[in-house]
């Protein structure tokens, strides 16, 4: 089966291709189904492949299919192939099996939208473009997946761009993405220079031809693409504002897959890592510095999507801590649990939102486990998956990532433990102000409507919340269960293992704490204390009142006004130097330029038509110049040869 | 160039006192009348100088054994193109006087012996300088061991045969251009009917043989305003008959 | 055969910088075709000059064609000036710059 590889990527493909040239004409369910059957296929055949990779029994299990020659120029020889290994495939699977659920969850959720087949057309293009990422096997081909999923990202956040704010924040992404990219490509650029390979194993296996200083400079840029990407300090602003686009999009994107694409690339590129210990180090200490910033700035928001979103850029640190410390099976443990936890917990807030018509403020949620049952046990699950409460699989993932902090740099394991304080304590305050207290909700039609799908429910329906359809809570269902369970993969040396299944990649490039049995309890209870305490803190500050304005701090509120900052230093200036481009620059320089050219022209013209008198004996002068002319050359012909 | 003709020269003989006497007074005759064609103010005056010139570049001609073109020279040049020129210049009226000393072109006259004093210098110089290019002894055969007319009728009808046919029609073709040029324009053609033929007719046509008078404004033709000899004409009615 | 060529190319030379000056100088038309009939004199005799030298024929069979040439030049220029001169009355070449840029 491992030869149908590209069928993985092809199915999705396919459902896009259908979906552009039929999709207006399939409409509402029916574009929505063809998209979820493709991507479905596609977790089929990724499920074949894996069990396939399974038989291959080597010390270090891969697959690479050579698709084409793609760039065959020269000593630019690359190929368009894929490579499959245990990394790729984890990434394949949670990829197509969350993005399965998640297309399932959005026919009910994007019901009666006017742009139903658009949709699923650039979310069947973002899966293809994902997987494209995950499964290159070279940097150009994952390249080319980082674009696509920054693409798609793009037109998904703006989906609704009608609005300023949604299509406003889609060009935010991009940029964010954009500026990262950067880096990217000069890391690409310095790989080529050094090695003239784009292809991974070829780069690790001469990696003593590229030099010490240059691997980290080629890690450190690889770091910048990685902070655009998965919205790491500094360049994480645009996570929050991506939240104008649709929650599906908010849970598969930005929160499941593409902004895991950075900590896929690290892990993919350990051996450049392993060898640059202050890259490392600085992935680490950016990698802790977010978890803790996003964190203390989730403690005050109020939009339900947007705490989650700056929860999902505080667990993205946490995995790059992870990386920082070498341990990048601890890393991936956490990137699939946040993927089933948070889809699930953003699916859960689409439920609320669409159960509330679209509303999203926690201020005016409240007591909503009286009215959507389903959907508070499942949210519940994920809460308390994310808040690392034990036995659940975020306290696993968690636990193994601090374990593995505090065995290699212990300062930076304080600031992971206060981190899963402010986690627990977040994630309950929006429990307590979305699912427990009092009712708030009353009143549907008081507030702006920021799901324009649901703008025809706010008419005519009681405005009591409703629980969503079963199409939606299937989903739901599905996700807490592999949430809840996924920390099995902890357990070492069982078949659902993790370390068993992807350790081999890294090789001796993996950190192991070999912490003591003793240290290890000491830890594990530490993590389960803190869990647990703050969230009944959080619970019960948040669940009696929703207003208490000394622990919600503006700053806090305003993102550590990071927003302001960069357009002071940055925003400011481009505008001024626009504007100077704009109204000097274009009209004078360039426009002068060639009006200067036309008008010297014109000069030059009017200039030499003096020749031109009319009198024929001026003409004679000049038959009589030219004759001297001619004569003068000869002459010099004659005199120099 | 010159070297080769100088030892081209020295090997048939020095020059004999009649030559170089001849060609003195030859060449003086030539000057002088070149200068009189460019000085003279009358151009009847101009005319008869140039008539001295042909002359003198007649006895040119024979003087290097060019007997036969010597003869056409006078025949041609001197007979026939210069009395053309008196009788147009008869037939016109220009034999007044121009005014020499003006120059109304801002630069011309400066320009003009800057450049010829220019150019003198340069041929006197490429004939010093100059070298022979093929080693080729003659083009068309050589211009001694038969008479001169012999010599040229014959290489004219069989190496230049068609220079020669070209020429002739060449000849033709400016006999009839220069009829047409000439003729009056067509008393009874449609397109003139309506207002200026009958006059055209009265008013244009001389009584044969009578000559214009002088400073009085030549004939017009159809449309056309007098106007004061050497005044410019009012661009917009002039037009050339075809 | 006894005058080296030499005098008559610089007589030929002087003559038809003469005749460059008259045309470039007159204002008259007619003096100026008479001043180009001795630029042609010019070449003629610098043509013919070197068919003595060169004892090549070619050169006075070369001048015989100019001399036609020239003939024709002149009749069909008079023609010209004659058609000219009915329409304006005067013989001046600067009178005709109409084709002023």
């Amino acid at each position: 089966m491992l030869h149908l590889t590209y069928l993985i990527i092809l199915l999705p493909l396919v459902g896009f291709g259908i979906l552009l040239a039929a999709g207006r004409r399939l409409g509402d369910p029916a574009a929505g189904w063809v998209g979820t059957i493709a991507v479905v296929a596609s977790f089929a055949v990724s499920v074949g492949v894996y069990l396939s990779l399974l038989q291959v029994n080597a010390p270090v299990r891969s697959y690479g299919q050579d698709l084409w020659s793609w760039i065959p120029v020269d000593r630019l020889q690359v190929h368009a192939a894929l490579y499959v290994d245990p990394l790729s495939m984890t990434m394949v699977l949670f990829i197509t099996g969350i993005s399965s659920l998640i297309h399932l969850y959005s026919i009910g959720y994007m019901k009666g939208d006017r742009d139903f087949p658009k949709f699923f057309l650039y979310m069947n293009l973002f899966v293809a473009s994902m997987l494209i990422l995950v499964l290159g096997s070279n940097l150009l081909v994952t390249f080319v997946g980082w674009e696509g999923v920054g693409t798609c990202s793009y037109w998904l956040v703006s989906f609704w761009f009608t609005r300023d704010s949604a299509a406003s924040a889609g060009k935010k992404a991009f940029v964010y993405n954009r500026i990262g990219d950067v880096g990217f490509l000069l890391a690409i650029f310095l790989v080529w220079s050094k090695v003239h390979t784009f292809d991974y194993q070829v780069i690790f296996a001469n990696i003593d031809k590229i030099g010490s200083a240059n691997i980290t400079a080629i890690c450190l840029l690889l770091l910048v693409g990685v902070m655009g990407k998965s919205a790491q300090i500094p360049l994480f602003p645009w996570l929050a504002d991506a939240m104008e686009g649709p929650t599906p999009v908010s849970a598969l994107i930005h929160a499941a897959t593409m902004v895991t694409a950075g900590v896929y690339l690290l892990c993919r590129v350990s051996p450049l890592l392993h060898a640059s210990p202050s890259a490392e180090l600085t992935i680490a200490i950016v990698g802790a510095a977010t978890a803790f910033v996003a964190a203390t700035i989730a403690c005050a928001q109020q939009d339900i999507k947007k705490v989650l979103a700056y929860s999902t850029v505080s667990q993205l640190g946490y995995m790059f801590l992870a990386i920082g410390c070498g341990a990048y099976t601890a890393a991936i443990f956490l990137m699939v649990a946040h993927a089933f936890f948070k889809g699930l917990l953003f699916l859960g807030a689409g439920s609320v939102i669409h159960g509330l018509h679209d509303e999203q403020d926690l201020k005016r949620m409240g007591n909503l486990r009286a009215y959507l049952p389903i959907t508070f046990i499942t949210f519940a699950i994920g809460w308390l998956c994310i808040a690392a409460v034990p036995p659940l699989s975020g306290f696993w993932a968690k636990g193994d990532i601090l374990d593995n902090t505090w065995a290699a740099h212990p300062g930076l394991w304080v600031v992971g433990i206060v981190t899963a304080a402010l986690t627990a304590y977040y994630m309950s305050r929006l429990t307590g102000l979305a699912f427990f207290g009092r009712d708030r909700w009353a009143g549907a039609d008081d507030g702006p409507v920021p799901d324009a799908a649901h703008a025809h429910h706010a008419d005519g329906h009681s405005s009591e919340p409703h629980e969503s359809p079963w199409i939606m809570t299937v989903p739901l269902w599905i996700l807490s269960f592999f949430a809840a369970v996924a920390g099995v993969m902890a357990i070492s040396g069982s078949r659902f293992s993790l370390a068993n299944w992807v350790d081999p990649v890294f090789g001796s490039n993996l950190f192991h704490d070999n912490l003591s049995s003793s240290a290890e309890w000491t830890l594990a209870i530490i993590d389960a204390v803190v869990a647990i305490v703050f969230v009944l803190i959080g619970l019960r500050l948040w669940s009696t009142r929703s207003e208490r304005p000394a622990l919600e701090a503006s700053f806090l509120r305003g993102a550590w006004y990071i927003n302001e900052l960069y357009d002071t230093v940055f925003g400011r200036p481009s505008e001024r130097l626009a504007a100077f481009c704009a109204d000097v620059v274009d009209p004078k320089v360039i426009d002068g330029a060639v009006n200067g050219v036309a008008g010297a022209f014109r000069g030059s013209g009017s200039l030499l038509r003096r020749t031109q008198t009319g009198y024929v004996r001026n003409y004679l002068v000049g038959i009589m110049f030219g004759a001297v002319v001619i004569l003068g050359f000869m002459l010099t012909r004659m005199w120099w040869g | 160039m010159t070297a080769a003709l100088l030892t081209l020269a020295a090997t048939s003989g020095h020059p004999t006192i009649p030559d170089v006497g001849v060609f003195a007074v030859a060449a003086a005759i030539v000057i002088a009348g070149a200068v009189g064609v460019v000085v003279a103010r009358n151009p009847v005056h101009s005319a008869l100088m140039l008539v001295m010139t042909l002359f003198g570049v007649a006895v040119l001609f024979v003087l290097q054994q060019a007997n036969f073109l010597a003869a056409v020279q006078v025949i041609v040049y001197a007979g026939a193109i210069v009395v053309l020129f008196l009788f147009v210049i008869m037939f016109l009226g220009v034999d007044r006087e121009e005014d020499i000393r003006a120059e109304p072109l801002r630069g011309q006259r400066p320009l003009a012996i800057a450049l010829v004093v220019l150019g003198t210098t340069g041929l006197l110089l490429l004939g010093q300088v100059s070298k022979w290019t093929t080693g080729q002894p003659s083009v068309a055969g050589s211009d001694t061991g038969a008479p001169n007319v012999n010599l040229l009728g014959k290489s004219l009808y069989t190496t230049y045969l068609f220079p020669f046919e070209a020429t002739s029609a060449l000849l033709i073709i400016a006999v009839v251009g220069a009829v047409v040029l000439a003729r009056r324009p067509p008393a009874t053609s449609a397109e003139d009917a309506v207002d200026e033929t009958p006059t055209d007719d009265v008013v244009t046509d001389r009584t044969p043989g009578a000559p214009e008078a002088p400073g009085t404004p030549g004939a017009v033709t159809t449309g056309a305003v007098a106007t004061p000899a050497g005044a410019d004409v009012d661009p917009a009615d002039t037009e050339v008959d075809a | 055969m006894s005058i080296s060529p030499a005098w008559y190319l610089g007589l030929s030379t002087v003559l038809f910088a003469i005749g460059a000056v008259g045309v470039l100088v007159r204002r008259n038309v007619l003096i100026m075709f008479m001043c180009v009939e001795l630029m042609l004199n010019a070449a003629n005799l610098a043509f013919v000059t070197f068919a003595r030298t060169l004892h090549d024929i070619g050169g006075q069979v070369l001048v015989f064609f100019v001399l036609v040439v020239a003939a024709a030049e002149v009749v069909v220029g008079l023609g010209i000036v004659v058609a000219i001169f009915r329409r304006r009355a005067s013989a001046n070449a600067d009178d005709l710059h109409l084709m002023k840029g």
